[in-house]
C-alpha cells in the first residue's frame, strides 16, 4: 500500500473541507473495498478521509412512509434492525447476506452504494425500491444514480449522507452468491411499490439494471409464473471464470421467480 | 505520514508510532509481537486475521491501525485465563480435533466466540456453517470445527464467558 495523509473528521463539514481541492483524496467508510484496493496498489490516494468518526452519518430512522439509513450504518446493523425488519423485511434480509459476519461488522451502506460494484447487493435494493440518495449537496433518485461500471452520479468530493427507501407493498430479494466471496453472481430485487412493480438485477451486467418486460408482466399478475418465460438477452452481460453471460442470463429469470415467491410469502 | 496510536490490547495499554497505511494486523504482529493473528490472503476473504474490536469480530487485515485508536482489541493471545486454563472455545477445538495445520485456527476461534455470543449461546449446525462463511480452512473440511463450536456454546454459557 502506498502511504497517504490520514484525516479523521468529526463532522460532515470537516470531511467536506478535508476533501476540497484535492482531486486525489478519497473518503473511507467501512474500508472493506477501499483497503483491499489500496493493498493491491490499484489506487494511490493522496489523502484518506475516514468517515468513521462522524456520528451524524450512522443510524436508522423509520416513519410511516419508509426507512432512512445513514451512510455509515454497517450492514450488520441494517440486518438486525427491528425497525428495518418491520418496515422492509427484504432490505434487512439482503443486508444479512452480504459477505460474511466480519465484513458486515465494518462495511456500510454508503460505501457500498457509492462504490457501485457490479456484483454488490445494495444497488439492487436502491433501484428496486425506488430509493433516494441524499448527498452533501442534493438528492438523487435511484434511476439517475447508477451510471455504469463502478460509476455513479456522484461528483468529486460529493458524499452520500443517507438513503431513503420508501415502504413497498411487497418486496423480495434473491441472489445466487459466488461461493467464495458471497458477492452476487446474479441477484434480483422485486418490489411492488406505490409507483408500480420494479425489478432490479445486480451481478449480471456491468451495472445494476431494470427489466421492463418482467415489471409489466408482474404488474398484471404478481406471481412467479407470470415471468417464467421472460428471458433477458445474454448480450453485454458479464462473462468471467465464475460463469458465462448465457449462464447469468438464465440465472436472472430463476432468481427473479424466487424473489417474487419470497415477496409473496 | 507517521501517527501515534494508543489502544487497549488484551486488557493492556498498547501504543506506538505507525504509518497511516499500517494495518491493524501489522501493528499487532510487527509492533506488539502478537503473532497469533495470521494473514492468510490479500483479498480480505480468508478470516485468518479475525480479532475483536470493541467486542465485534473484524478482519484486522482490512482496517488501519489508526482506526483502532482508543479501541479495545482482543486477539487469540488474550483468551486463555492462564497457560493451564484455555478459553472454552479453545478447549473445544482441542477436544474435537478441530485443527490440523492450525493456520486458520486463531481466526476461527475469534469468529466462533463472536458467533456464539451473537446467537445468545444457542446455535444449530446450519447456523454455524453459514456463519463460518468468512473463515477458510484448507485442512479440516470444517466438520470438526462445526462440532467444536456446537460443543463450546453451552460450555461458554456455563463458564460465564
Ligand atoms: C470478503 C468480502 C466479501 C464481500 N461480499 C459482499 C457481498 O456479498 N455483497 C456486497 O454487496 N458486498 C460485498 N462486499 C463489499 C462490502 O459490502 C463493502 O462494505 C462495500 O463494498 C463497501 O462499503 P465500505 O463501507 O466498506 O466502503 P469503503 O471501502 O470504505 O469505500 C468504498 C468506495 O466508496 C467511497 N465512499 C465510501 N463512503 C462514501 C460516502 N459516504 N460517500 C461517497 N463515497 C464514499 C470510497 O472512497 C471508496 O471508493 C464484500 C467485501 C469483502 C471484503
Ligand atoms: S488475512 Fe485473509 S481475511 Fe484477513
Ligand atoms: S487447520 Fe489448516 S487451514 Fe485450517
Amino acid at each position: 500500500m502506498y502511504d497517504f495523509a490520514y484525516h479523521r473528521p468529526k463532522t460532515m463539514a470537516e470531511a467536506t473541507a478535508a476533501l476540497k481541492g484535492k482531486p486525489e483524496a478519497r473518503p473511507m467508510s467501512g474500508g472493506m473495498t477501499l483497503i483491499p484496493t489500496l493493498k493491491q496498489r490499484l489506487a494511490k490516494p493522496s489523502d484518506v478521509v475516514d468517515l468513521n468518526g462522524i456520528k451524524e452519518l450512522a443510524g436508522i430512522k423509520v416513519d410511516g412512509s419508509g426507512v432512512t439509513v445513514g451512510a455509515m450504518t454497517r450492514h450488520a446493523d441494517v440486518a438486525s434492525s427491528a425497525d428495518v425488519k418491520g418496515a422492509i423485511p427484504a432490505l434487512a434480509d439482503l443486508a444479512g447476506h452480504i459477505g460474511d459476519p466480519a465484513v458486515r461488522n465494518r462495511g456500510t451502506m454508503g460505501g457500498s452504494v457509492a462504490n457501485n460494484d457490479p456484483a454488490a447487493d445494495y444497488p439492487a435494493a436502491v433501484l428496486g425500491l425506488d430509493a433516494t440518495v441524499t448527498t452533501t449537496s442534493r438528492t438523487i433518485k435511484a434511476d439517475d444514480f447508477f451510471k455504469g461500471l463502478f460509476e455513479t452520479a456522484l461528483e468529486d468530493g460529493e458524499l452520500i449522507t443517507s438513503i431513503t427507501f420508501p415502504k413497498a407493498e411487497k418486496a423480495g430479494y434473491m441472489k445466487f452468491p459466488n461461493p467464495a466471496s458471497r458477492y452476487a453472481m446474479v441477484g434480483v430485487f422485486v418490489a411492488k411499490t406505490a409507483g408500480g412493480v420494479r425489478v432490479a438485477v445486480t451481478g449480471a451486467g456491468p451495472c445494476v439494471f431494470r427489466v421492463k418486460a418482467m415489471e409489466d408482466a408482474l404488474a398484471r399478475n404478481f406471481s412467479a409464473d407470470a415471468i417464467k418465460d421472460i428471458k433477458v438477452p445474454a448480450d453485454g452481460l458479464n462473462s468471467d471464470i465464475h460463469g458465462s453471460a448465457e449462464y447469468r442470463a438464465h440465472l436472472v429469470t430463476v432468481m427473479a421467480r424466487r424473489a417474487v415467491d419470497q415477496a409473496n410469502k | 505520514m507517521t501517527i501515534n496510536v494508543a489502544m487497549t490490547v488484551n486488557g493492556k495499554a498498547a501504543s506506538g508510532k505507525v504509518e497511516a497505511r499500517t494495518l491493524l494486523v501489522q501493528f499487532l504482529r510487527e509492533h506488539l509481537g502478537l503473532t497469533g493473528t495470521h494473514v492468510g490472503c490479500d483479498t480480505s476473504q480468508c478470516g485468518a486475521c479475525v480479532v475483536h474490536l470493541d467486542g465485534k469480530s473484524i478482519k484486522s487485515c482490512t482496517i488501519l491501525a489508526v482506526q483502532a485508536e482508543g479501541g479495545k482489541v482482543t486477539t487469540i493471545e488474550g483468551l486463555a485465563e492462564s497457560a493451564e486454563k484455555l478459553h472454552p472455545m479453545q478447549e473445544a477445538f482441542r477436544e474435537n480435533h478441530a485443527l490440523q495445520c492450525g493456520f486458520c485456527t486463531p481466526g476461527m476461534v475469534m469468529s466462533a466466540i463472536d458467533m456464539v455470543k451473537r446467537h445468545n449461546y444457542q446455535l444449530d449446525e446450519a447456523t454455524v456453517r453459514r456463519e463460518l462463511e468468512g473463515n477458510l480452512c484448507r485442512c479440516t473440511g470444517y466438520h470438526n470445527i462445526v462440532k467444536a463450536i456446537l460443543a463450546a456454546a453451552p460450555a461458554m454459557k456455563s463458564a460465564g464467558v
